[in-house]
């Protein structure tokens, strides 16, 4: 058994009509590592994420390639082995927190429910777990929240019960989909300030998906660049930011914001870069011969 | 500094609390903003920046007079636009314009591009050479004229952001209120776009108020900046001496949480008090 988290091989998929979303995308996470999926819309850095954890829309077929959990190979087993994998071995951190939560039930026995039903614990067991959980998200008042709907609570304030919720099991893997893009800076350096600390003293590995190549760099130790679901560059994150190797990347953080220095950011990205990444990518489809589908 | 553009004094405005409400009757008023004092000088960008709930989308709304404020005065060349009528409004909606968040809400879906943009030409009496003014605005914005017959769902985010500012932008205005226009577009987008409008508002002298979360955007593109929180105005200064020594403890930590593209390891530390 390999002793990787969470491993990808040339998955591909295609939508309904042939048109491929995934190409041959392969990465690795370890244990205990936060790989960053970065790109912009369109990159197929969330579809990763839901073809992880098997949630992926009807409408997307995987043609090709295999995940590996912890060696285990996920496309092998049952959807109902699959379904059972999340929220024991694998989580989810959603973008929307409020999309995420029953908006008729308050938080703690929405929360205990979770437990009771997907490890079998029982109410007690499940309600002491949630306590501990809380107190970790460092919520102060945890009988309040526990006793609130969720339209009740702040923003950052719901993204921390679903961080509790997504470490309740201990998963080995916990995939974070933009979890602080809906969130204001201040409150965002808090909650990922939080997700460090919980992923390092769980030891969890995350695939953490995110738009904004600052996260990215604050949060991950290694990264994939995606680019019309194509990952047209991997690296440690210290390495991609001293020195990113394709152009796409390059024009990517040039084109992102920084205060430091407004007037060497925020350049449009130059059209021979967007040709180049057409031609890349018209090249590896043609190249491409699915071996099933 | 000739006379501002725009003078806003002692502006407060109340809106309904509607999570108050009681079963019957009205909902009692929440005062959102609580008295600003600031002036808009006449060609230039001003960034007003804050958290969600500070108040700074009010605050456009009401410099549009898409609000009627409950307190204070908001002067527009001199005169007191606060409580003008709507029939009053109309014809000084045409120097006051906006671009919206999201063009895809924001453009109907059942017109032309070309109809969209001559909408606010037709209100105001420029209805004649309707398609040499569209043209021009589709030319300013960088869109070709194939455009023109086109429908909202046919464009990228950026193009719909592109005729959003040609609408707001084919009556040549003297102020444009573009609040958050960027926030829901892609970063290599989001680039073009700012670039687009800090040289539309250069080459026509625009007065423009840029809300925005983003201090890093608004670093690039604001002469000032005025920093809210809870409905006050908690700083307000020129762009360079707002990041080079920003005087208030709540702007250096919005400034901190910014997280740049570039490895600190530091800054996921858990907070220790900085020295003063």
């Amino acid at each position: 058994m390999s002793a990787t988290c969470l491993e990808i091989r040339n998955l591909s998929a295609v939508l309904a009509n042939g048109q491929r979303v995934l190409r041959s995308v392969s990465l690795a996470v370890e244990p205990g590592e936060v790989r960053a999926l970065v790109g912009e819309s369109g990159a197929g850095k969330t579809m990763i994420g839901k073809a992880v954890l098997g949630v992926l829309p009807l409408s997307v077929r995987i043609v090709e390639g295999d995940m590996l959990l912890e060696g285990e190979n996920l496309g092998r087993l049952s959807p109902k082995a699959r379904r059972t994998l999340i929220g024991t071995r694998t989580a989810l951190i959603p973008q929307d927190p409020l999309t995420a939560l029953n908006p008729s039930r308050r938080i703690g026995p929405q929360m205990t429910d979770r437990l009771v039903r997907i490890l079998g614990w029982n109410g007690e067991r499940a309600d002491q777990r949630i306590r501990q959980l809380l107190e970790e998200v460092q919520i102060r008042d945890p009988d309040r929240v526990l006793k609130s709907y969720p339209h009740e609570l702040s923003g950052g304030m719901r993204q921390r019960v679903l961080i509790a919720a997504a470490f309740a099991a201990e998963p080995r893997l916990i995939v974070a989909d933009e979890p602080t893009t809906a969130l204001d800076v201040t409150v965002q350096k808090q909650i990922l300030r939080l997700i460090a600390q919980l992923q390092r003293e769980h030891g969890t590995a995350i695939l953490f998906v995110t738009h904004d190549l600052g996260v990215v760099a604050k949060i991950s130790q290694k990264v994939s660049v995606l680019y019309a679901g194509k990952v047209v560059e991997e690296a440690e994150t210290a390495a991609l930011f001293a020195a990113p190797q394709h152009p796409y990347t390059r024009a990517l953080m040039a084109a992102t914001p920084r205060y430091t220095d407004p007037l060497a950011s925020l350049k449009p990205v130059d059209e021979a870069v967007l040709a180049g990444l057409a031609a890349e990518i018209a090249a590896a489809d043609r190249a491409w011969r699915p071996r099933h589908g | 500094m000739a006379e501002p553009l725009i003078s806003v004094r002692g502006l407060k405005v109340a809106l309904p609390d509607m999570t108050r409400k009681p079963l019957i009757g009205r909902a009692p008023l929440a005062e959102i903003l609580k008295g600003l004092d600031f002036d808009l000088p006449r060609g230039s960008v001003t960034g007003i920046v804050g958290e969600s709930g500070s108040g700074k989308s009010t605050l456009g709304r009401a410099l549009v007079r898409l609000l009627e404020p409950s307190a204070g005065s908001i002067s527009v060349e001199g005169r007191d636009i606060s409580h003008l009528s709507e029939a009053e409004l109309r014809p000084l909606r045409r120097n006051l314009q906006m671009i919206f968040q999201d063009p895809m809400s924001s453009l109907n879906p059942r017109r032309a591009i070309a109809s969209i943009i001559a909408a606010p030409l037709k209100q105001n009496g420029l209805g004649d050479h309707l398609k040499t003014r569209v043209a021009e605005a589709l030319q300013r914005v960088g869109l070709p004229q194939s455009f023109a017959s086109r429908y909202r769902h046919e464009l990228s985010g950026g193009q719909r952001q592109r005729v959003g500012i040609a609408r707001a932008l084919a009556l040549s205005p003297k102020f444009v209120l573009a609040d958050e226009i960027v926030s829901g577009l892609d970063v290599s987008t989001q680039a073009q776009i700012l670039t687009l409008l800090e040289k539309l508002a250069a080459e026509m002298g625009l007065t423009v108020a840029f809300i925005s979360h983003d201090l890093s955007v608004i670093r690039r593109l604001c002469r000032q900046v005025i920093v809210m929180r809870e409905g006050r105005i908690v700083e307000a200064s020129a762009t360079d001496a707002l990041f080079e020594n920003p005087k208030e403890a709540y702007t250096r930590d919005l400034i901190a949480a910014i997280p740049l593209p570039e490895i600190d390891a530091d800054w996921l530390r858990p907070a220790t008090k900085a020295p003063a």
